[in-house]
């Protein structure tokens, strides 16, 4: 019994040591413990908080405001509108169906609307936002705001967005902004970061894309608090970027709207230039489209009706369009010879309706021709026979040069998209372009302006604005630049004797004064607005022999695309020139016909900075003239308002 | 010694072994699960109803049940050391059965509203079976081969049971705290010395065989142990838990972000933040200072555990009393060092603090027996 206690007492010892040596063990793990608690916690605590800063803080861009776009007295041609958007992040949503079906008891949302954004939903990544519905009205907007917690993973949003209020009109010049693609980024070297911003606006075409960098502006950043899903939790602060520059224009709103309408349903352009500085008072191109489809994304159907119209809406026929200017060329044919003193300004050539050159007859496009006829009365007339003479006198390298002076093939620097340079052929163009030796009949083709020659509207605007002047003036669109006007470029002379051009001007004056003129049915009889001008009739086919015989067939009765383009340059008033335009519309006929009544219009218009009394008018014409301009689909005044533009 | 020191030549009976009970070692478990309800409260982004209530809810029948159990004479669960050891084995094995009939890999028997996971209740009753084996032993045996082999495999059966789920996080503790029953009750050093020398083989074996037909353990696990070993290799992946449960502990500094103020954990970068790594918020939010106020609370009731079981002259209750405080303290220690990086993540919650039902209860049973031992001790 003594040595069993004794047994029990030796194993309760040992029991406790072992206790010991156990409590031992696990002590000096939990001193472990605390030691790397403190080397965690205390050595490297700087390290890890700046690691959960990283986690934590997120550095967001703010997009500035995009700058607006002025015409020249201050109206708004392009400017910034509130976008209330909301968007779902199905991480966030449990129930997708379900949250869409609460949200179509708030909004307008169709089943089929339900089934495709579903489908939309489930294609995306579950933690980006996908929008369901943008530029709703504040009213839709507040009340899904409302709602928003009832709404899991459904968030309200506010943007600006791109709003061109005038549609249509300035479509052209202006172009379009669209969300920035892969394609954009890839064409740029140095991106700027808020280019990332998922749907940021960019210029795409025109002036918008062509002053993208002074426009856009720089971005703001802020520092949000993010949770692991990247859901801003809260922002920590914020420095505002700087809003892009305002543009203001050249351009004249009004005018352009009238320019638009009174081209109408033609496929057509018009440039209208103030003679003083060389900016362009309008610039339009027909039939145009609205922008805002573009910025709000164009539906498929939407964009195959414009792809699919033959007048091509898309196309900016008054930069990027180039035409035969036609007899609107024969100022610079004349120019060049009467510069080069191979004829003077009263000399006379005959004209039997007709060129003979080798086998070969140019035709004049009065069959009987018009017998001895001067400068003046060649321009009057638009005898064609005169100017194959001259040409041949004076040589095709001396007319593609006076060309260049006067505008044609030369590119004018201006902000839109695809500026042509037009042709100015000359010996060595065509050796370049075809490898093939110039032949006089080129020459007799190219003084008329058809065969190479090729023109811009814009072209043909300068060259009459040149003409005018007697200057060098460059067209310019844009007058201020964040508030700073810009300054107005002295236009050097040309550096063609006056008389000669007077002499050129006189005959562009009888153009439409003349008891002959080709215009004249387009004169104005108002001492303060006389004009001057030339039409052009341009070909675009050729007349065979056998159909000359048989009768040239009336352009009204070919198919629309074979029909000659209608050209018409004109500038007023002739003493004291103020407004240059060009007309010309494709397809459209005779310059006299169709494209001067146009130009006359828009020229007055602009003289009277409205629409034009109708006394200025022929009396015969004036009923007429009253009836066309009553019916004008003309936009609103009220959509022309100056004052209290806010940058939104 | 009781701090209430008049002695009694009996065990207390009746109504006065309410002055017997371990009344420290009973608040200080308050202590701790007091923070646990905080931490709860914190990590529901300031919800009771999310975690801290029903957490509070089960600590309230957790604690009834640790004074019915400590009330009870430690005799009885002696008596029914064998009897739990074999029913929690059965449990297992029908959990196994259950599962491989097809109801996916089963951890837990549904026993109407309790759901019953038979691998923590082994830690409780192979303790028992272990402390009854070496009370009934006689003294001098218990470095004899043959009476080292009887514990040896009533260790290794449920262990094995317990990997079959799998569930390497528990197959361990068991073996820990099995090993560590049997070196309180005095086997000799030389089997821990040969068991931590074919342990140390058998890891090289398992590493060995990785990628082989004879592969030893699976393929995530085989993951966990690297991204313990490297966590920064893959950030975004497997190590990004650990990644993230080290930034929050280590960017709370000295005194902490502030209650609530924890940006991995309040904004969701810390995972599990209401389980296997509570303790990171705590240590986000309360710094150094919280962390190590937690680990001293521990180190008292494991302490206050060991003191007990010293001044126990009853065989099988100091033995329980050790053994249960070892599985304490292997939770803790497992728990602790898998978030601070210094263990592999093998799925250990942190006791009374973490968010989970049966831990909970299973745990203030075995205080239950601590404090039964320690008010029915000899006097």
């Amino acid at each position: 019994m003594r040595r069993a206690q004794h047994l029990v007492v030796e194993a309760s010892r040992r029991m406790t040591r072992r206790g010991f040596l156990l409590g031992s063990l696990q002590g000096a793990f939990i001193g472990a413990l605390a030691y790397r608690m403190r080397q965690l916690q205390i050595e490297q605590a700087g390290e890890f908080q700046l690691l959960a800063d990283e986690n934590r803080i997120k550095i967001r861009l703010i997009p500035p405001a995009r700058g607006l776009i002025q015409d020249r007295k201050g109206v708004l041609l392009a400017g910034n509108e509130q976008n209330y958007r909301i968007t779902i992040i199905r991480e966030d949503t449990e129930d997708v169906p379900g949250t869409l079906a609460d949200l179509s008891r708030l909004l307008a949302l169709s089943d089929e609307d339900i089934a495709k954004l579903i489908a939309e939903i489930e294609k995306r990544s579950p933690t980006l936002p996908i929008t369901i519905a943008d530029r709703l009205t504040w009213e839709e907007f507040s009340r899904v705001a409302v709602n928003a917690p009832a709404l899991p993973g459904v968030s309200t949003e506010v943007g600006l967005s791109r709003v061109y209020p005038h549609r249509g009109d300035f479509a052209h010049v202006l172009g379009y902004v669209g969300p920035v693609s892969d394609y954009d980024l890839s064409k740029m070297e140095n991106p700027d970061p808020i280019l990332q911003i998922p749907k940021f606006q960019i210029g795409k075409l025109g002036i918008e894309a062509k002053l993208e960098d002074v426009l856009r502006g720089s971005a703001g950043v802020k520092r949000v608090e993010v949770n692991v899903r990247g859901r801003e939790m809260r922002e920590i602060d914020r420095r505002e970027g700087d809003q892009g520059a305002n543009v203001v224009l050249t351009l004249d709103a009004r005018l352009q709207n009238f320019l638009i309408a009174r081209l109408g349903a033609e496929s057509a352009a018009a440039v209208a230039i103030d003679l003083e500085d060389g900016g362009i008072l309008a610039i339009g191109s027909t039939p145009t489209f609205d922008p805002n489809l573009f910025v709000r994304g164009i539906s498929s159907a939407d964009y195959a009706l414009l792809t699919e119209n033959d007048h091509r809406p898309l196309a900016d026929k008054t930069v990027q369009g180039a035409y035969p200017p036609g007899s609107t060329f024969k100022m610079v044919t004349a120019l060049a010879a009467l510069e080069a003193g191979v004829i003077g300004p009263g000399e006379k050539v005959y004209c039997p309706g007709f060129t003979q050159l080798g086998d070969r007859k140019f035709h004049c496009w009065r069959r009987g021709g018009h017998g001895h006829v001067d400068l003046e009365q060649s321009l009057e007339q638009s005898c064609d026979v005169y100017y194959y003479e001259i040409a041949q006198r004076v040589g095709i390298d001396k007319i593609a040069e006076m060309a260049r002076r006067l505008g044609i093939g030369v590119k004018h620097d201006l902000p839109m998209s695809a500026v042509s340079e037009g042709v100015a052929p000359d010996r060595a163009w065509k050796q370049a372009r075809y490898g093939k030796d110039w032949i006089i009949g080129d020459t007799l083709n190219s003084a008329i302006g058809q065969g190479y020659v090729l023109a811009s509207p814009l072209q043909l605007a300068v060259m009459a604005g040149r003409l005018a002047t007697g200057k060098a003036l460059s067209p310019r669109l844009i007058k201020a630049l964040d508030d700073v006007p810009l300054t107005k470029p002295e236009a050097p002379p040309l550096g063609i004797s006056d008389a000669h051009l007077a002499a050129v001007r006189g005959g562009m004056h009888a153009v439409l004064n003349g008891n002959r003129g080709t215009a004249s049915a387009s004169r104005t009889v108002d001492a303060s607005v006389v004009m001057a001008g030339k039409t052009g009739t341009s070909q675009v086919r050729n007349i065979s022999a056998a159909e000359r015989a048989a009768g040239v067939t009336r352009n009204e009765d070919l198919p629309w695309e074979r029909r000659d383009h209608a050209l018409f340059v004109c500038y007023a008033p002739f003493d004291a020139p103020r407004v240059a335009v060009s007309v010309v519309v494709e397809h459209g006929g005779g310059g006299s016909a169709v494209a001067a009544p146009l130009a006359r219009d828009i020229l007055l218009y602009a003289l009277f900075d409205g629409l034009p009394p109708l006394e200025v008018y022929p009396s015969a014409q004036r009923e007429k003239v009253r009836q066309l301009l009553d019916t004008m689909p003309l936009a609103d005044p009220s959509t022309f308002t100056t004052g209290g533009i806010s940058r939104a | 010694m009781s701090y209430l020191d008049y002695s009694l030549a009996t065990a207390p009976a009746g109504w006065r072994k309410v002055l017997h009970v371990h009344w420290p070692l009973v608040f200080l478990i308050g202590a701790v699960s007091s923070v646990g309800f905080l931490m709860l409260y914190s990590v529901a982004g300031g919800d009771l109803g999310t975690w801290a209530e029903p957490q509070m809810k089960r600590f309230a029948v957790g604690l009834v049940v640790m004074f019915v159990i400590g009330f009870t004479p430690i005799k009885v669960w002696k008596g029914l050391s064998v009897v739990g050891y074999v029913g929690t084995v059965l449990l297992l094995v029908a959990v196994e059965l259950f599962g491989s009939m097809g109801m996916g890999a089963q951890r837990w028997l549904e026993l109407g509203p309790i759901r019953l996971q038979p691998s923590e209740l082994m830690k409780i009753t192979l303790v028992m079976m272990l402390a009854a084996y070496y009370d009934w032993l006689d003294p001098r045996k218990v470095s004899r081969p043959l009476w080292v082999l009887i514990p040896v495999l009533l260790i290794l059966i449920p262990a094995a049971l317990v990997l079959k789920q799998p569930n390497l996080g528990t197959t361990l503790l068991l073996l820990a705290g099995g090993g560590a029953v049997m070196l309180v009750a005095g086997v000799s050093l030389w089997y821990f010395g040969a068991v931590i020398g074919t342990g140390v083989g058998l890891v090289s074996a398992v590493f060995e065989s990785r990628g082989t037909s004879w592969q030893l353990i699976k393929d995530y696990q085989f993951r966990r142990i690297d991204t313990f070993l490297d966590p920064a290799a893959d950030p975004l992946g497997a190590g990004y838990n650990i990644m993230q449960a080290k930034i929050a502990l280590g960017s709370g500094g000295w005194s902490g972000k502030g209650f609530m103020q924890g940006t991995q954990s309040q904004l969701n970068f810390l995972p599990e933040k209401h389980t296997d790594f509570i303790f990171n918020t705590l240590a986000e939010e309360f710094g150094f200072v919280g962390g190590i106020s937690l680990l001293a609370l521990y180190v008292l009731i494991i302490g206050f555990c060991f003191l007990s079981a010293f001044g126990n002259r009853d065989r099988y209750g100091a033995l329980v009393t050790y053994g249960i405080a070892t599985a304490f303290f292997l939770l803790i220690a497992v728990n602790m060092g898998m978030v601070m990086g210094m263990l592999p993540v093998v799925g250990v919650p942190l006791p009374l603090v973490s968010n989970g039902g049966t831990a909970m209860i299973i745990l203030l049973m075995g205080f239950g027996l601590v404090q039964s031992a320690h008010i029915h001790r000899p006097r």
